[in-house]
């Protein structure tokens, strides 16, 4: 047995804090001017509620610009979505966050978080690593340990009138699910919400701010790693360490990007979409009355909250120079990837602004299209149905609190981060 | 019954359907195995793939399309045949 060295080195975080260095653009924040020309992610406008706005564009400029961010597009329809989402050759997945920092182009086709930001070729083989521990036959090993957490969690409300669904629940089903599944200790859970907002959120910050918040979960795989070098288990952080790709073993750097990407992937995303179900159920009272009276309906609707609500917009930098249908696209020009705004085109689906709960055929991509179709969607659509299975039938009969108290995530994983309502548990 | 045992006696009747796979568009979505469940299984790594030789029982013409029609990557054919 060899000895496994590929964590020993003491400048392991100096290296990875290097091989990030990438190019800034202009920090330019403030309000819109116009959504066509000057359009943003990270104002309240945009975060708050971006339908209307993603609306209004499809119909009047649908593949909208920005100067900010070094140069942005921001396609609106679900065709032109879907070809870039499809087109490996002049969109690249180098970086996925799009903000004023830009990694090296030598990053690729790796990228810092694979497989979603690694491009073709490298990207088949990192993800085919993963795909197993993540078909929908795995997740279902979680789901009786997941269900008897759900209602751990609502045990916990005995007795009170109000409480947080978006804190004090949806955050964290997907947090003990994902971490477990990654063999991290539940009492380090409360880290992992820094984790994400360093990650995700706040990317106006100053560079150096940005590297560290992220350099601190990296310290903190690289701990996590070490521990399971020690003592390997039936974890999927051992199974990263143990794994090859042509024949060697991933590089540090390769191990610790995809558990970063499995951590905060793995709980932002379902939180929101925890989030946004209860938040329409809750505002929603014939919907909610008529999942109560029907379970049966819920993957049904499920689907319909992942449409109209769907947490996650990707990023692409364009790889050169291209006229794209009328847009004249310069070579790392970022493409915000709108997966919510291509779910609500109504050209691509029928009533798209209304939430349907028994539609039928919902061809929606929440999880993506193409190769980077969400490697955890099994695992989410999991969450999210035990979620709203448990919290249905203990709490019936619920109403936000305070509409204006509900706030909503920055950056490209929307969803309730404060969502206060008024509980009545289920007569028993 | 699961129906991995499709229709043998392909031709008796009219109205016949078939469904197919195409692998180079399919993602492991996994509608069609969500939807469908007696005419598309999941492999090792979620990819779906058609169960038996791809002839659907009458019995389950209408689930083997919503699972078709719910493929974000529409690469399910349905192909009715003569």
């Amino acid at each position: 047995m060899t000895v496994d060295d590929r964590f020993e080195q003491e400048d392991l975080r100096a290296r990875r804090d290097e091989r990030l260095v990438g190019t800034r653009s202009e920090v330019m924040a403030g309000p819109v001017r116009d959504w066509a020309t000057d359009f943003s992610h990270m104002e309240p406008e945009w975060y708050d509620d971006p339908y209307p706005v993603q609306d209004e564009l499809r119909e009047r400029c649908p593949i909208a610009h920005t100067e900010r961010f070094g140069g942005a597009w921001l396609p609106t329809r679900y065709e032109d979505v879907a070809a870039i989402a499809y087109d490996t050759d002049n969109f690249s997945s180098r970086a996925i966050v799009m903000g004023n920092f830009r990694p090296p182009l030598d990053i690729a086709p790796a990228g810092g978080v694979p497989p979603i930001s690694s491009d073709p070729p490298f990207h088949h083989d990192a993800r085919k690593l993963l795909l197993p521990a993540f078909t929908k036959k795995a997740v279902a090993k979680q789901e009786a340990a997941t269900r008897a957490y759900c209602h751990s969690l609502i045990d916990a409300f005995t007795g009170r009138a109000e409480v947080d669904a978006a804190a004090e629940y949806a955050q964290h089903i997907p947090t003990r699910v994902i971490g477990d599944m990654l063999g991290f200790p539940q009492s380090d859970e409360p880290l992992y919400r820094e984790f994400v907002e360093g990650a995700l959120e706040g990317l106006n910050a100053p560079p150096e701010v940005r590297v560290e918040r992220t350099g601190h979960l990296f310290d903190y795989l690289v701990t996590q790693i070490r521990d399971h070098l020690e003592h390997p288990r039936d974890d999927l952080t051992s199974y990263l360490l143990q794994a090859e790709m042509g024949g060697e073993k991933l590089d540090a750097f390769h191990v610790a990007g995809t558990m970063s990407l499995l951590l905060i992937a793995g709980i932002d995303t379902t939180w929101s979409a925890i989030g946004a179900s209860l938040w329409h159920l809750a505002r929603t009272p014939e919907d909610r009355r008529r999942l109560v009276a029907e379970p049966a309906l819920l993957p049904t609707a499920m689907e319909e909250f992942l449409r109209t609500y769907a947490p996650v917009t990707m990023a692409r930098l364009v790889k050169h120079d291209i006229t794209w249908r009328g847009a004249d696209m310069k070579a790392e020009d970022w493409i915000l990837l709108s997966f919510p705004a291509a779910n609500r085109d109504p050209a691509h689906v029928d009533r798209a602004d209304e939430v349907v709960i028994d539609r039928e055929v919902n061809r929606h991509a929440a999880f993506g299209l193409g190769i980077h179709r969400c490697v955890g969607s099994h695992l989410a659509r999991m969450e999210l149905r035990v979620a709203l299975e448990t919290w249905l039938e203990r709490i019936p009969e619920f109403s936000l609190a305070d509409p204006e108290a509900v706030t909503w995530a920055a950056g490209q994983v929307r969803g309730p981060r404060t969502l206060p309502l008024i509980v009545q548990p289920a007569v028993t | 019954m699961v129906g991995t045992g499709p229709v043998r006696n392909s031709g008796r009747w009219r109205g016949q359907v078939k469904v197919q796979i195409d692998a180079a568009r399919c993602q492991g979505h996994g509608r069609c195995y969500d939807l469908a469940p007696e005419v598309f299984g999941e492999d090792d790594e979620g990819y779906g793939h058609v169960l038996g030789d791809g002839l659907v029982p009458a019995a389950l013409h209408a689930q083997a399309r919503l699972g078709a029609m719910n493929c974000p990557e529409s690469a399910i054919d349905v192909v009715e045949e003569a």
